[in-house]
């Protein structure tokens, strides 16, 4: 099962905000179907990050939601030159992973993700897609490390 | 060192597994072992209990309630929430060593943290910084876990003993068998100690009927005992099991020991919170604060509360005697509305009794008033149980595990006219489950009576409906009433959980 497709990727995303830069990342799940409801996995995500930003030392920025709005479970991967505020105490995030999940998901298409979530713990993985050069490199790391791993 | 831990977040999908990486490699680092359960949406393998048991100290990161957290009591243990464990996993895990190291250092502070341990190997299902409200729904659900087993217990046994009692004794052999008794030393026909038979089928129904109903009577103080636990921890236990045991005397039934528990509860953390004097301290767990809350929590009840509910009975048997003459149909609505409103309660009883003491009336017709106004009564006495088990049966999903369970065993309780199957549903959940099991009691009752079905017995339910006269009427009436309360119930469910996921 894929994960991320290259669509999925936008290397350079610079908004003044991490709604509007929610916002255009989730567009790329439109696209591709895999999302079916824009305004109710956006609203689904910004729930989760009024409960509490989901902005991580080091840079990263994880909005992420278990919505109705969302048929496959998948990551958006966005890098950003000059940081986005996620409210996390350390400054800007420049690696913002979002992470989409159907309401109702099986334990299979859950645990993909909670793998995701694990790598995003290790700092190789981290480094190697801040150095990715392309989106069909962040997509093939992505594959290799998490999804056939 | 040995480390268990574990993580949960809102959504379960990102911050309880990064928190687990984040804890386990943090312990690998600085060369420990570590283990976490991850409480998250993907499932959760639980750490098998030797691994626990062998560890040095626990991790608890998490922003939900740790489920099961009494398997880790005893144990030294950081409690964050997770989003520490992801930022500074490290930190944690020094804190961890240093815990478990000045743990074995104490052996003292260690004794007395494992007897102090909050859960002390018993669990609850409470959150201190959760709201008020969410307080006490937790209160009760924690209460009602450790009833329900004494609900399928003993109903299961009774149904049991009914049915063994139809094959031995014959149609009415569930009315005879309540004849049998553990001991009767004037009646030794029919004292299980010294009669006991155990080739005997109608024995062996006795026996299964009256350690079943043994078992019943623990219902209410074990509700009551385990609510105050829940917030009281220890010290709740006595005066919970000694009020809700008052509240079961005095016929308050199960919304008396939701009363007791609370109050029981709330005495005892009161008391167990005083500052005394130091040579008292010792004595405090043992003698004051039980002594002390038990007194107060059944004084209150026997005085404050009794006298009420007394009042209340009698004046609902002058009402229903009054009403005898009246509309059949309008009676059977009335009296099904009793008997769905506390299940066993005083209201309940009020109706039941109203209905056992007509059947003593000496040669009625087989289609007798009393007859019907049995017939009506134990119908609607077995819509809530058989409601529950069937909106259990359709949406799982709106039910706590322990309720599917106990849903299943309503099924044979309902059936057997056992209401008390449906206490541990409406305990939990009473603002919702009270209002469907009175509609759709009373529409069963009014059925009933206007399709003038009859019943000589007192109870049975299926086992007896060889005595029933009309029992087509009796069935059609009994599952309009079950469809429609099990329609109420998942609908009021479901329409207050959207609610809450609208309000999240």
């Amino acid at each position: 099962m894929s994960l991320i497709s290259e669509s999925q990727v936008i290397l350079d995303l610079d908004y003044p905000d991490r709604h509007q830069a929610t916002r255009a990342l989730a567009e790329t799940l439109v696209a591709d179907g895999r999302c079916t409801d824009l305004d109710l996995f956006l609203s689904d995500v910004r729930k989760r990050e009024e409960q509490m930003a989901t902005g991580l030392p080091g840079g990263i920025g994880i909005p992420h939601a278990r919505s109705g709005g969302i048929t496959t479970p998948s990551l958006v991967f966005g890098r950003s030159r000059n940081g986005i505020d996620w409210g996390a105490e350390d400054g800007p995030a420049t690696l913002i992973f979002l992470i989409a999940a159907p309401d109702g998901g099986g334990d299979a298409h859950l645990a993909i993700l909670a793998k995701l979530a694990r790598k995003l713990m290790r700092k190789d993985f981290r480094q190697s897609l801040s150095d990715a050069a392309t989106a069909a490199e962040v997509v093939e790391i992505v594959e290799r490390e998490v999804v056939n791993a | 060192m040995k480390f268990v831990g574990v993580t949960s977040c809102p959504t379960g999908i990102a911050h309880t597994y990064m928190a687990a990486e984040s804890l386990e490699q943090a312990a690998k680092d600085a060369g420990h072992e570590m283990i976490v359960e991850t409480q998250g949406s993907a499932g959760s393998d639980p750490i098998p209990q030797s691994v626990i048991d062998a560890a040095d100290a626990v991790v608890f990161a998490h922003d939900l309630p740790v489920k099961d957290a009494a398997r880790f009591a005893g144990k030294p243990t950081i409690d964050v929430g997770v989003k520490r464990a992801i930022s500074d996993g490290p930190g944690l895990i020094a804190q961890a060593a240093a815990a478990a190291a000045d743990f074995k250092a104490n052996p003292a502070k260690a004794a007395a943290a494992a007897a102090a341990a909050p859960t002390g190997g018993l669990a609850t299902k409470v959150d201190s910084s959760a709201s008020l409200g969410t307080q006490i729904r937790q209160w009760l659900m924690t209460g009602v876990s450790y009833m329900i087993p004494f609900v399928a217990a003993g109903g299961i046994l009774i149904a049991l003993g009914f049915m063994l009692a139809t094959f031995a004794l014959g149609k009415d052999g569930p009315v005879l068998i309540t004849a049998y008794d553990i001991n009767l030393p004037k009646d030794v026909a029919h004292s299980i100690m010294d009669s006991f038979n155990p080739l005997s089928l109608t024995w062996w129904a006795a026996l299964l009927f009256r350690v079943g109903v043994a078992a019943f009577g623990f219902l209410v103080p074990a509700l009551s005992g385990f609510i105050a636990y829940a917030i009281a921890d220890r010290p709740g236990l006595v005066p919970g099991f000694v009020g809700g045991a008052i509240a079961s005397t005095t016929g308050a039934g199960f919304l008396g020991g939701l009363v007791t528990g609370i109050l029981a509860g709330l005495v005892a953390r009161w008391i167990s919170r005083w500052k005394v004097a130091k040579g008292v301290r010792g004595i405090m767990p043992v003698v004051v604060t039980p002594l002390l809350s038990t007194l107060i929590v059944g004084g209150l009840f026997i005085v404050v509360l009794g006298r009420p509910i007394k009042a209340l009975m009698d004046a609902l048997t002058n009402g229903l005697n009054g009403l005898g003459g009246g509309s059949l149909v309008i009676l059977g609505l009335i009296l099904g509305a009793m008997m769905g409103f506390d299940l066993g309660g005083p209201v309940n009883k009020v109706a039941y009794t109203f209905a056992t003491t007509g059947l003593a009336t000496v040669g009625l017709a087989t289609d007798a008033v009393q007859y019907k106004i049995m017939a009506a009564v134990m119908a609607a006495g077995m819509v809530a149980p058989l409601a529950l088990a069937l909106a259990t049966q359709l949406r799982p999903k709106l039910f706590t595990e322990p309720e599917q369970e106990n849903g299943k065993a309503a099924w044979l309780l309902g059936a057997s006219f056992i209401s008390e199957g449906a206490i541990p549903f409406a305990a939990s959940d009473p603002a919702r489950i009270i209002p469907a099991s009175l509609v759709g009691s009373s529409i069963t009752g009014a059925l009933c009576m206007a399709f003038g079905a009859t019943s000589p017995a007192p109870h049975g339910g299926i086992w007896v409906s060889l005595l029933f006269g009309n029992i087509f009427g009796f069935l059609i009436a009994l599952i309009v009433g079950v469809v429609v309360m099990a329609a109420i119930v998942v609908a009021l469910k479901s329409r207050d959980r959207s609610l809450a996921a609208a309000n999240a």
